[in-house]
């Protein structure tokens, strides 16, 4: 009896100790511990209403761009083009409400998203088609549509009394103490992590990351899911452009400029591995929610802003080597395994 | 008794007539005919190059054929995609395992046709479960939830095998499935593929195994050099007869040996080292010696070769040129001490296609032609011609650039580039593949008057024929470890072929 309770309490912590090797788990633990640690110096950070306020919604926009990239990282491409596709949708809603006063809110919302999902069209169709490395082509797209975005702008801007009450409520309700954007934020990605874990297409994509060209010979549609990443990444991001007219009330020509690296840091920190095939959505969701809770935590710790800058970065390359040395350990270890099958 | 043939049995399940296919200049079919009936195990054979690989990709629709029909259950048929002939109810098992390394094996093996549930998701109890069934079937043991990275290459094939299964397939090819299975395996392996052939499934089956196409097959079909050769019922031939019509020419004539004067040891690989991918290698080659290091594909040839050269990491043993140990990890170090290396992969790791003929030459000399810090162009072009020359590479100008070559003058480039650095050791990975058959005995050639002028050559050789016919001695190696030792005179490709697929038997 006692050996078999042994046994259970065996299994128990076996379990525990692949649940806590779970990546998403253990950047869930290093998002509680800085928001421990800030309360513990300052308890305003999340005991007042406000400070409970701005944690849940300040990363809400950054998620939605990085929920977006993971799916476009797993197939082992890169959309660098997301910060000027949140720029440009985000002047194009502020633009139509200038200009088509009379057009009710929810359909310029959704022309947002789709022109969005139009620019991530673009970036897909170059890539799959023109067989260049995504990393280029939306390198190209990044700079020519904040191009666009300055040429159309100009020293222009769209203010909060130009945009209608209901749609700028976005941005500012709660739902039982909960911003409604952070409501929209994790909508979002409850929809794109079960289409990544149940449906045939989010494994499809897996699998193209994995190895596009075992990809091609299984006669997966290699081309058009591709295409389809980049189209929910630029829609994702043209989503949070809108929000973002929502939440701030001003727009200019500079909205959004970096987010296409603060997207990618937050998918690389939640375990998305930048050559594809592995993470998970959720991973980039949290990973959003670390670096940017960081960059609040850090003046509150006293850390001034060269600093904090270091330590993002120093989060992205943790993140990449505890990823190698996962990596290499398992390497190791099966290598050990097929040893010891032959002895 | 027997039961009359149905309606169905009696046309064939495939059939092909005069394929060709060409890859820009290099003709990798010239006429290709196969006929698969239903309730048949057909054997493909055919050397390295006769085609065989080439036309499985065209069946599975990976390649276009340039010519001929192609003809499914008496019904002509393009297929596209390889999604077309799998929905048609072609699987085909690829030489090398096609997985999603970071995919679970449940996955791998339903990929693009999972079971569904309600809303469109994944079943993926019905799935494991399924794996889980085949598995035991076969009786395998693999995880059906652990990650296909870090398999072996049999568990891989082996869950291709259970891919095909599992899709039901009314015709199955495959490509060298045994190459890297034990005999328990490959009986396992028969023993599924006899039993689907009775349920009436159309089987092609390649090997390299004679004894295999004897106990499976009752068809055999020979290629050579792209063309069809013969298709005889396997009771009608023999193993001499289907070796002719494979080679058919002489094997001594293809491979002129000059015999040269065996001197001093001038490399010593001493117990090298590396978990999962080699151990315990040890041997030695002299001066105006070729070894061959042969075995199969994946056996781990090409890694210690890179490991000798210092590209990849050993833990542990000693590589040493004329008595000077080799640093480990430093092709630079490799290089000084005179070991070159021509890998196997020629496009990638051989030659710049872009550049000049010139400068793929000269590449490896650089440094001791330059004056000055700077390489003049005249000086450059005067050693490349002298190399160029001597290995008779021929080319429209020493300018031109190397991409333009045909195969076998680009593997010259690629000697000469080597050879400028004066090498006392040089390893050669794979020294003819691709390579057109006449170009090919101008390298066994040239590699033989390399050796009589003292140079020491350990060659990777997949080709029986070349082994058999270049080397002086064959070291045979088996899943990292080298199982056999074999001097010339006594090396056949029956004892070559059963050192490579069987661990050495330390009693005997």
């Amino acid at each position: 009896m006692s050996a078999r309770t042994w046994n259970a309490s065996q299994t128990m912590l076996s379990r525990l100790g692949s649940f806590a090797r779970i990546r998403e788990v253990g950047i869930l633990a290093a998002f509680v511990l800085v928001v421990a640690v800030t309360t513990a110096k300052n308890p305003n950070f999340l005991f007042s209403p406000d400070g409970f306020r701005d944690l849940l919604l300040t990363p809400s926009i950054l998620m939605l761009v990085a929920v977006g990239q993971a799916v476009v990282i797993i197939t082992r491409n890169v959309d660098l083009s997301v910060g000027s596709v949140l720029g440009l949708s985000a002047y194009l809603t502020g633009r139509i409400f200038v200009d088509f006063p009379s057009l009710p809110w929810p359909l310029v919302f959704v022309i947002g998203i789709a022109f969005g999902a139009c620019l991530g069209l673009v970036n897909g169709a170059l890539v799959a088609f023109a067989k260049v490395p995504s990393l280029v082509i939306t390198l190209g797209t990044l700079y020519a549509y904040r191009g666009i975005n300055v040429w159309w702008t100009g020293s222009d801007r769209i203010n909060a009394s130009d945009m209608p009450d209901g749609f700028l409520a976005l941005g500012t309700d709660s739902v039982a103490n909960i911003p409604v954007l952070t409501l929209i934020a994790l909508l979002v990605l409850g929809c794109a992590a079960w289409y990544m874990h149940t449906q045939r297409g989010g494994r499809e994509l897996y699998a193209i990351g994995s190895d596009p060209d075992a990809a091609r010979l299984y006669g997966l549609r290699v081309t058009r899911r591709v295409l389809v990443a980049f189209v929910v990444s630029g829609a994702l991001a043209g989503l949070a452009g809108v929000l973002y007219a929502a939440r701030y009330g001003t727009v200019n020509s500079q909205v959004g400029s970096g987010f296409e690296l603060e997207a990618v840091g937050a998918a690389v920190i939640g375990g998305v591995a930048i050559f594809g095939g592995s993470g998970s959505v959720f991973g980039a969701a949290i990973g959003a929610y670390l670096l940017m809770t960081i960059n609040r935590a850090l003046p509150v710790l006293g850390v001034d802003d060269f600093w904090q800058r270091a330590v993002v970065g120093a989060l992205i390359l943790g993140a990449i080597v505890l990823d190698r040395i996962a990596a290499a350990r398992q390497v190791k270890r099966f290598a050990r395994m097929r040893e010891a099958s032959h002895d | 008794m027997t039961t009359p043939p149905t309606q169905g049995h009696s046309t064939p399940a495939l059939k092909l007539k005069d394929v060709a296919k060409a890859f820009g200049s290099v003709v990798a079919l010239k006429r290709a005919d196969l006929t698969l009936a239903h309730g048949s195990i057909h054997a493909l054979i055919g050397e390295n190059g006769a085609g065989k690989s080439t036309l499985v990709k065209i069946i599975a629709g990976v390649y276009q054929r340039d010519a001929g029909t192609l003809e499914y259950d008496g019904e002509p048929v393009d297929f596209a995609s390889t999604a077309d002939s799998k929905a048609a109810g072609i699987a085909v098992i690829y030489q090398e395992p096609t997985l999603f390394p970071d995919l679970s094996v449940a996955e791998n093996v339903f990929m693009g046709r999972q079971p569904l549930r309600s809303l469109g998701r994944i079943d993926t109890r019905a799935m494991r479960e399924q794996v889980a069934a085949i598995f035991s079937e076969l009786g395998v043991d693999i995880d059906p939830d652990r990650p296909t990275r870090g398999l072996s290459i049999a568990d891989q094939q082996l869950i291709e095998i259970a891919k095909a299964i599992s899709l039901d397939a009314k015709v199955l090819i495959m490509d060298e499935p045994t190459a890297a299975l034990s005999g328990v395996e490959v009986e396992r392996l028969f023993t599924v593929a006899r039993s689907l052939r009775d349920q009436g499934c159309a089987i092609m089956f390649i090997s390299h195994r004679f004894d295999e196409v004897f106990a499976l097959c009752d068809t055999v079909t020979v290629m050579r050099d792209g063309e069809y050769i013969a298709t005889s019922p396997i009771a009608d031939t023999t193993v001499e007869a289907m070796v002719r019509q494979m080679v058919g020419r002489d094997v001594e004539a293809l491979f002129p040996k000059v015999e040269s004067e065996i001197g001093d040891v001038v490399l010593r690989v001493d117990g090298l080292h590396q978990t999962g991918e080699f151990t315990d290698v040890s041997f030695d080659v002299r001066a105006g010696e070729i070894v061959a290091l042969a075995g199969l594909v994946g056996a781990g040839r090409s890694e210690i070769a890179r490991a000798i050269f210092g590209v990849d990491p050993y833990e542990g043993g000693t590589v040493s040129v004329g008595g000077n140990t080799v640093r480990r990890k430093d092709p630079a170090d490799a290089m000084r001490k005179g070991i070159a290396l021509v890998p196997e992969d020629r496009r990638h790791q051989g030659v710049v296609l872009e550049s000049s003929v010139a400068r793929n030459v000269t590449m490896a000399i650089r440094r001791t032609l330059a004056r000055g810090g700077l390489l003049w162009g005249g000086i450059e072009n005067t050693a490349a011609r002298e190399w160029a020359a001597r290995l008779e590479v021929k080319t429209a100008a020493l300018d031109a650039e190397s991409g333009t070559l045909s195969g076998g003058n680009q593997q010259k480039v690629v000697l000469a580039k080597w050879l400028a650095t004066h090498p006392r050791v040089l390893i050669i990975d794979e020294p003819t593949r691709g390579i057109d058959v006449g170009t090919k005995a101008e390298v066994h050639r040239l590699l033989s008057t390399l050796a009589s002028q003292g140079l020491a050559v350990l060659m990777i050789s997949s080709e029986l024929p070349e082994v058999l016919g270049m080397a002086d001695r064959i070291l045979v190696v088996h899943e990292g470890r080298i199982t056999a030792h074999l001097p010339r005179e006594t090396a056949t490709a029956e004892n070559i072929m059963f050192a490579a697929t069987h661990a050495a038997e330390e009693a005997a």
